[in-house]
């Protein structure tokens, strides 16, 4: 789960991770008002949606200005003005889709004048099982890589060696050694998944800021982190994949037309691949998760088929241990419910397949059924060109 | 030879009273796997599917002589099991649960590191080899005795393959699915040494998938490893987007990292035969090892 970086920074600093100060405005009136509290003589008015690299980013609307999703202003009349643009219009940067996202908010910050750009990304590297910390200065590409025992934690000897591999001197030593402690020990606390500091910075009086933060959290561990639960902003999520979630499928929205439902992680993500190589393109990502059940089918259906982009289906299933009969009768009766009008290929495998198949074809449906998984993609991709 | 487990490994269940518990050793006994017991807090001294049930995994292991456990218990108990089964010693620990947190997993791995005991998982099928002994979920009907290991992440996607490699009669010597996570407890690089090492296996199929570097790792230990076999290798998720989790939790490209090209540039390299349809697998191991 991602959170924007107002609430990122938030949490940090409860740990004693130094951020510049700021505060988060959901109107051009809040703006104006938050820069005065914040005082300074300059400002950035930065742009709340979770994608990355919102200051290379435009904004749709004429009425947003040139300019990217972050700002420096420099009178708390600019800021009003900035904010007005901002808010309500839709950001596109290189990590949104091309619709973009629409900005809710915007988080107003003190200015900060700049000596040195570092980067730190705290991660679980799965290659050595460890929390790990990446470092880099801006004036090299040589990146520091410090793994940490679980066992002792982040020990200020492991910090120190960030900071002195950075290139970091006197007081800047110890500011880095208590904003990297800190940070490791928010990371741990709140089951985070990935925390990147990028950039973080040397002021000018030498302390260490962390200027912009991007944080997610392990999903898997949020049953135990109610507060973090609260965090959740679902405008920021696709719709669908909300629904999807509430029935915990796994589904990820996707650009093409042709929609897929899988059980299974690794088979959804092979069946979107065999659909690009046989000419199509999928609309989603779609896993049922090991029950593959009639309530489960059916709101897979649904969930594909609210996505206007889609002109055909494609089911794949391998029913393993799993009766081919009664996942056959699931699909039939979800096709019935949602009264299917667009091509539908099933291709099912695993106990009773045969009786599956002529559930399938005495259903009264126009299912086409598929023997495995290349006859599947063939059949949907040019059963779809034919019906448009 | 298989590898891991055979007709002799003596497997208990911990949580086998549970529904999961119940339904999985009943399909691994009707397959022949040598199940002799089970654990369940407050049921020791029990019978439970004509299986001794035992309070502690210590107690089972001194009694049954098991040297192997699976767990399916729910996540929130999970790594307690995974926890005590390294305490007594259990030698090899299946663990099927899903959605265990990353950071319980790193310290699992660090309980792992000095102890004896080896962890299949979490979040996998388990173990199969034919004809000899079934541990986890995986359905036996689509496995026949043949000479092709299989290792993969997914679950289902191995199934395919398994039944792809049953067509076209092959068979398996050893099926074994190291889970979607991107801490677990044996990776792609240990099952090809052991596959390398296994005479009744001649090829391999490796179907990794998108995050992380395991799939990386393991080519550059076939790279460098002197006994080679032929070996046929799929990368899924070559259609996702960049920045999204793709069911399991280390399915991700995160950056310019984990990307199915890198992985399957890695593989070329390496000498392995990388197939761009899942559909393939079991065919494109055929045509390798007809040449052998």
């Amino acid at each position: 789960m991602n959170i924007h970086e107002y609430q990122a920074k938030k949490l940090l600093s409860k740990y004693g991770v130094a951020i510049p100060d700021g505060k988060i405005a959901y109107t051009a009136a809040e703006a104006e008002t938050v820069a005065k509290e914040i005082g300074g003589s300059m400002w950035v008015v930065k742009s709340q949606i979770h994608a990355e690299e919102r200051e290379k980013g435009f904004f749709k609307e004429e009425k947003a200005g040139k300019g990217g999703g972050i700002r420096i202003v420099k009178s708390v009349e600019e800021v009003r003005k900035n904010a007005e643009k901002m808010i309500g219009a839709t950001l596109v940067t290189a990590w949104t889709k091309e619709s973009g996202m629409e900005v809710k908010r915007v988080y107003i910050e003190n200015y900060c004048d700049v000596k040195r750009e570092l980067y730190l990304n705290m991660f679980v590297d799965s290659s050595t099982s460890r929390v790990t910390i990446l470092a880099s200065a801006e004036t090299s590409i040589k990146t520091i890589k410090e793994a940490i025992d679980s066992s002792v934690g982040c020990l200020p000897e492991n910090a120190e060696k960030i900071a002195l591999a950075l290139g970091l001197k006197g007081k800047q030593i110890s500011s880095a050694v208590t904003f990297i402690t800190a940070m490791y020990k928010a990371f741990i606390d709140l089951d985070a998944s990935a925390i990147r500091i990028n950039p973080l910075v040397v002021l000018q009086n030498d302390e260490i800021v962390a200027l912009d933060v991007k944080m997610s959290f392990d999903s898997n561990a949020l049953y135990r982190h109610k507060n973090i639960q609260k965090l959740r902003d679902r405008d920021e999520e696709n719709p669908l994949e909300i629904e999807a979630d509430r029935y915990s499928l796994s589904y990820i929205s996707l650009d093409g037309n042709i929609g897929c439902i899988v059980n299974g992680a690794g088979l959804a993500m092979a069946t979107m691949d065999i659909v690009k190589l046989y000419g199509g393109e999928p609309a989603n990502f779609l896993d049922v998760g090991r029950g593959a059940t009639k309530d489960r089918v059916t709101v897979a259906f649904k969930l594909v088929l609210s996505d206007p982009k889609v002109e055909g289906i494609l089911v794949n299933i391998f029913g393993g241990i799993m009766r081919c009969d009664l996942i056959a009768d699931g699909i039939v009766s979800a096709a019935h419910e949602i009264s299917l009008n667009i091509p539908l290929v099933v291709r099912l495998d695993g106990v009773n397949v045969e009786l599956g198949k002529k559930i399938l074809a005495e259903s009264g449906l126009h299912i086409i059924t598929a023997e495995n998984m290349s006859d599947a993609a063939e059949k949907i991709v040019k059963a779809v060109k034919e019906a448009v | 030879m298989s590898i891991l487990v055979n007709k002799d490994t003596k497997v208990i269940c911990q949580g086998l009273t549970e529904a999961q518990g119940t339904f999985h050793t009943e399909q691994a006994i009707a397959y022949g796997t040598k199940m002799v017991g089970g654990v369940s807090s407050g049921r020791g001294g029990t019978k439970h599917l004509e299986l001794p049930v035992f309070n502690t995994v210590a107690e089972a292991v001194e009694k049954t002589k098991a040297n192997a456990s699976v767990i399916y218990t729910p996540a929130i108990f999970a790594v307690d099991a995974i926890f005590e089964a390294i305490d007594a010693e259990i030698e090899l620990i299946i663990c099927i649960t899903e959605e265990i947190p990353i950071l319980d997993m790193v310290r699992v791995k660090k309980a792992l590191e000095n102890s004896k005991s080896r962890l299949i998982g979490p979040n996998c099928y388990g173990i199969i080899s034919t004809e000899e002994c079934k541990i986890g979920i995986m359905p036996s009907h689509i496995y026949s005795k043949g000479n092709v290991g299989i290792v993969s992440r997914s679950g289902t996607l191995a199934y395919e393959v398994a039944a792809q490699t049953t067509d076209v009669n092959l068979g398996q010597s050893t099926c074994i699915g190291i889970g979607g996570d991107p801490v677990n407890g044996t990776s792609f690089t240990d099952t090809l040494e052991l596959f390398l090492g296994d005479d009744e296996t001649y090829g391999i199929i490796m179907i990794g998938e998108i995050g992380g570097s395991a799939e990386e790792e393991a080519a550059e230990f076939f790279k460098q490893s002197k006994i080679k076999k032929p070996t046929v290798c799929y990368i899924a998720g070559a259609t996702a987007p960049k920045g999204r989790q793709m069911g399991h939790t280390g399915a991700i490209i995160s950056g310019e990292k984990g990307t199915a090209e890198a992985k399957i540039d890695a593989m070329k390299s390496a000498g392995i035969t990388v197939c761009a349809s899942p559909a393939m697998l079991g065919s494109a191991m055929l045509n390798l090892l007809k040449g052998h």
